[in-house]
């Protein structure tokens, strides 16, 4: 076990140093001036740009800005942005927020996949069952962003049960909304997953000799059914989990929320080179991580799975 | 049928006790399908009396199963109990609320089912799933008194370490022990009925005897009456005092074991009973008169002929297999890993037209032996020759071009068909890979070999799902047949057939060896069947070959204890059989 982490951890570090490496060549690369973009529509006196570009390495080639940068990592300097603040900073700052945001989706997320998923595969082909999967049908196939604005426009302002934006404010009251928006666009593999495992399970041979033992329903179905449908379950929304921290930009823009996306979003913008690719990396090695663990959920789960 | 049945049941009850523990009357079960209703089970009737052993034979598809999972109202979810009782202990049963089921389930009727590898939940240990029993039973409610009860219940089946064994997972047992645990489960509450449903059909014969002998040794010294579903004729008779005949939903015959074996009345069950391969059989070779009666098995067993065996002796080496070794590597760890010897340094030569049947147990090593024949598994150590063609060092050009001499028909006729492809292109694909004719040519070929192992033409258009079992094998076979090999492997080739399929597959073997002079080399674990197909046996044991020699020699004075073991573990090898 603990040998098999350490080869998950291993695989990692190319993991780290090829991402890196791209998300630094795809800024370097893109049009536009960074410094000159820092004056807006003043015109710099050119040593002041020559100060500048110095100051970021942007003088330099390619390859020695990017050794540079990975120095500055290993010895724990992630660089400053435009305005002057550590990098590490405005990831202390913004990183809490979104894990908030997005640990409450997973949270409705998983109990929506399981919960739905169990009621409709135990009624498969019927009423419940048929909504069930019409509605899920409608879900996914609105865009994001559009049930972020219809959610905003009619619980937040027609409504008022929800603050509008988030704001500087990021309460876990104040992001319950875009929490459970995000969660009923992603619900749907997992319910799916989940309606399917039941509609197996309920099958098997194992769960007729359970009944065949003289046991009832009220058990079977927990103890039986539903803990083995939960193992595709379990591991999908770990999987989604890492997927959410990443993609949590359009969430954070409708809503104004001070997070990793926002900031994120606003970087690119400016070309800040060191504050993208620092939120990029840390988001991979937040992803390579959860892909890890949910791993070892597995054995976790399904005591057939072990791994050497 | 009815009627007879009824007297011939009343007549046994006298003997044992007045009033029956269960009493089946009229019973239907429907299954709702696509298709419209399908009645798997049609107005069967029967009894079965306190400490009474029955059996239920039939083939696939006879209602047998459906019989025994109606009595503890257990049915697929599309199935349904149409008409009829069932009465238990003064009680019809189809009338119970799912509350009232639950109480009969365990403790008035006990269960072991059929296939031992999925029948236990593999994310919980063993002994969760015996306490699980247990205390559903109410046979114990402190958790204390559960794992002791529970811990009694394996030691009981014949588990011998059971403490240790409770906090195990399934996949950590073997299928004998698995198959223990679900006896233990079956019987935790000492039901008064335990239904047995081909309880040891996924088992060896070695395996499967001490298991029976222990659930009979059980349920003799509890009283418990015992129903067992089966489609081994000779496990029934050997273990029940009583046998039911079933065939498409009917009973078409019940009575005393010994009865219907040695008298069978109905011409199924004659039939049944004729098929059945045994040791009492003899070696089937072609018919002589097509058209005479197919299914015979003793009729069609040729006479003695010593003219056939010497012209066997003297026929040349086809396959010649010298000190043949396969070691794999088992992985212990990341780095580590322990050699296995699978097959061990094993000699053997197969005769121009004749047939070797290698037998042994799974993990005897015959089907790696069998691979490595084909060329399809690299053996570690020995030769192979094939036609006088040494496979080691053979190019894989070499390897391409042996393969047209030799062909292989596997176990599962279900998985062995690609259910993508039209019979007519699985059995030109072998011709289509060996560049042999052009389109035309190929498909009178196929037209060729449908007659040959005697399917319609027009089953070439057809599609693998629309075709039964049987029917899928011999497509198997004209698809082995299709390149003219001179040696055809059969890998446990008739061992998913019924009795009935599996006499018609031997015989259509038999026949095709007589007229293409082929050399069958035969792995089986089935000894009864060895006895019907093979010329000379080897039998293998933990990789190596412990013994060989003409069919004859084994059959009637086998010099190895463990050969006489395998014999004697054949169900019904102590019967004297009707035929």
């Amino acid at each position: 076990m603990t040998r098999y982490i350490l080869r998950r951890l291993l695989q990692a570090i190319p993991v780290f140093l090829g991402t890196t490496f791209l998300i630094y060549f795809m800024v370097f690369a893109m049009p536009g001036d960074p410094v000159l973009a820092m004056f807006g529509d003043k015109t710099p006196n050119p040593t002041q740009l020559e100060n500048l570009r110095a100051q970021y390495n942007l003088d330099q080639p390619f390859i020695v800005q990017y050794l540079l940068y990975l120095k500055g990592v290993f010895t724990g300097d992630l660089g400053e942005t435009f305005s002057g603040q550590e990098v590490s900073e405005v990831l202390r700052r913004t990183f809490p927020v979104t894990l908030k945001l997005v640990l409450m989706a997973v949270v409705i997320e998983f109990l929506l996949s399981v919960v739905i998923g169990l009621v409709s595969g135990l009624r498969e082909g019927k009423f419940v069952d048929n909504l069930n999967v019409v509605v899920a049908l409608v879900l996914t196939s609105i865009p994001a962003f559009v049930a972020m604005f219809l959610a905003q426009y009619f619980i937040g302002i027609k409504l008022g049960w929800a603050p509008v934006t988030v704001g500087a404010n990021a309460t876990w009251g104040a992001m319950f909304l875009p929490a459970l928006v995000i969660a009923l666009t992603v619900y749907v593999t997992g319910m799916r997953l989940m309606r399917g495992s039941v509609i197996e399970a309920r099958n098997e041979d194992y769960v007729r000799t359970a009944y065949a033992k003289g046991l009832t329903s009220r058990r079977i179905i927990p103890v039986h059914v539903a803990r083995n449908s939960l193992i595709p379950v379990v591991t999908n929304t770990a999987a989604s989990f890492g997927a959410l921290i990443a993609g949590t930009t359009i969430t954070e823009g409708i809503f104004n929320i001070p997070g990793v996306g926002n900031t994120l979003y606003q970087a690119i913008i400016r070309g800040e080179t060191p504050t993208v690719v620092s939120f990029v990396t840390i988001l991979t090695i937040v992803y390579v991580v959860v892909n890890i663990l949910v791993d070892l959920l597995y054995a976790v789960l399904d005591p057939r799975i072990r791994y050497v | 049928m009815s009627d007879s049945f009824q007297t011939q049941t009343s007549a046994a009850s006298t003997a044992v006790e007045d009033a029956p523990l269960v009493s089946v009357r009229g019973l239907e079960v429907a299954f709702r399908t696509q298709g419209g209703t399908v009645n798997a089970v049609r107005g069967v009737d029967f009894d079965i009396f306190p400490g009474e052993t029955v059996a239920i034979v039939g083939e696939s598809g006879s209602g047998k199963s459906t019989t025994a999972t109606a009595l503890i109202n257990l049915l697929p979810g599309n199935g349904t109990i149409a008409a009829g009782s069932i009465m238990v202990d003064g009680k019809d049963i189809t009338r119970f609320s799912q509350r009232q089921m639950a109480a009969i389930r365990g403790g008035v009727i006990g269960y072991v089912p059929q296939d031992p590898m999925s029948n236990l939940n593999p994310v919980w240990s063993v002994g969760f799933q015996v306490e699980e029993a247990v205390r559903a039973n109410g046979l114990a409610t402190h958790r204390k008194d559960v794992k002791a009860r529970a811990i009694e219940v394996l030691k009981q089946a014949g588990l011998g370490d059971a403490e240790r064994r409770m906090q195990q997972f399934p996949h950590q047992f073997s299928g004998g022990m698995r198959q223990r645990v679900l006896i233990g489960i079956g019987l935790a509450a000492d039901p008064k009925l335990l239904i047995a449903d081909e309880p040891t059909s996924a088992l060896d014969v070695t395996v499967q005897k001490t298991i029976l002998d222990h659930l009979e040794t059980l349920t003799r010294e509890k009283n418990t009456a015992v129903l067992f579903i089966t489609h081994d004729l000779g496990l029934a008779a050997e273990r029940a005092s009583k046998l039911i005949v079933m065939h498409r939903g009917r009973i078409v015959e019940a009575g005393a074991s010994v009865d219907i074996l040695t008298n069978p009345q109905h011409p199924y069950t004659q039939t049944l009973i004729a098929a059945a391969p045994s040791l009492a059989s003899r070696r089937i070779r072609g018919m002589a008169a097509p058209g005479a009666p197919v299914l015979d098995v003793a009729a069609l067993a040729a006479e003695h002929n010593p003219d056939h065996e010497r012209e066997l002796q003297e026929a040349p080496v086809t396959i010649d297999v010298k000190d043949l070794t396969k070691v794999f590597a088992i992985r212990r760890g990341s780095f580590r890993s322990e050699p296995l010897t699978a097959v061990d340094k094993i000699s053997f030569q197969v005769r121009k037209g004749s047939t070797l049947a290698l037998v042994g147990e799974s993990g005897s090593g015959k089907t790696t032996a069998a691979r490595m024949v084909l060329g399809l598994e690299p053996p570690t150590d020995g030769d192979i020759f094939v036609g006088g063609v040494n496979l080691n060092g053979l190019s894989s050009r070499g390897l391409f071009d042996l393969r047209r001499r030799m062909q292989p028909v596997f176990q599962d006729p279900y998985s062995s068909l690609d259910p993508q492809r039209s019979i007519g292109a699985a059995i030109a694909e072998p011709m289509k890979v060996h560049g042999i004719g052009d389109r035309e040519a190929r498909s009178a070929r196929v037209r060729e070999l449908l007659d040959q192992v005697s399917l319609p033409q027009s089953i070439a258009e057809r599609y693998p799902n629309e075709l039964s079992g049987g029917q899928r094998q011999r497509v198997a076979i004209a698809r082995a047949l299709a390149l003219k090999p001179e040696v055809v492997v059969l890998d446990e080739a008739v061992s998913a057939l019924d009795v009935l399929v599996q006499a018609q597959v031997l015989q259509l073997l038999a026949d095709l060896q007589d007229e293409l002079g082929l050399t069958y080399l035969f792995i089986t674990h089935d000894l009864a069947v060895v006895r019907v197909v093979a010329d000379e046996v080897a039998v293998m044991e933990a990789g190596r070959i412990v013994e060989t020699g003409t069919s004859d020699q084994i059959f009637e004075n086998a010099q190895q204890p463990y050969t006489q073991r395998l014999l004697d573990a054949i169900p019904g090898s102590g019967i004297d059989w009707g035929n």
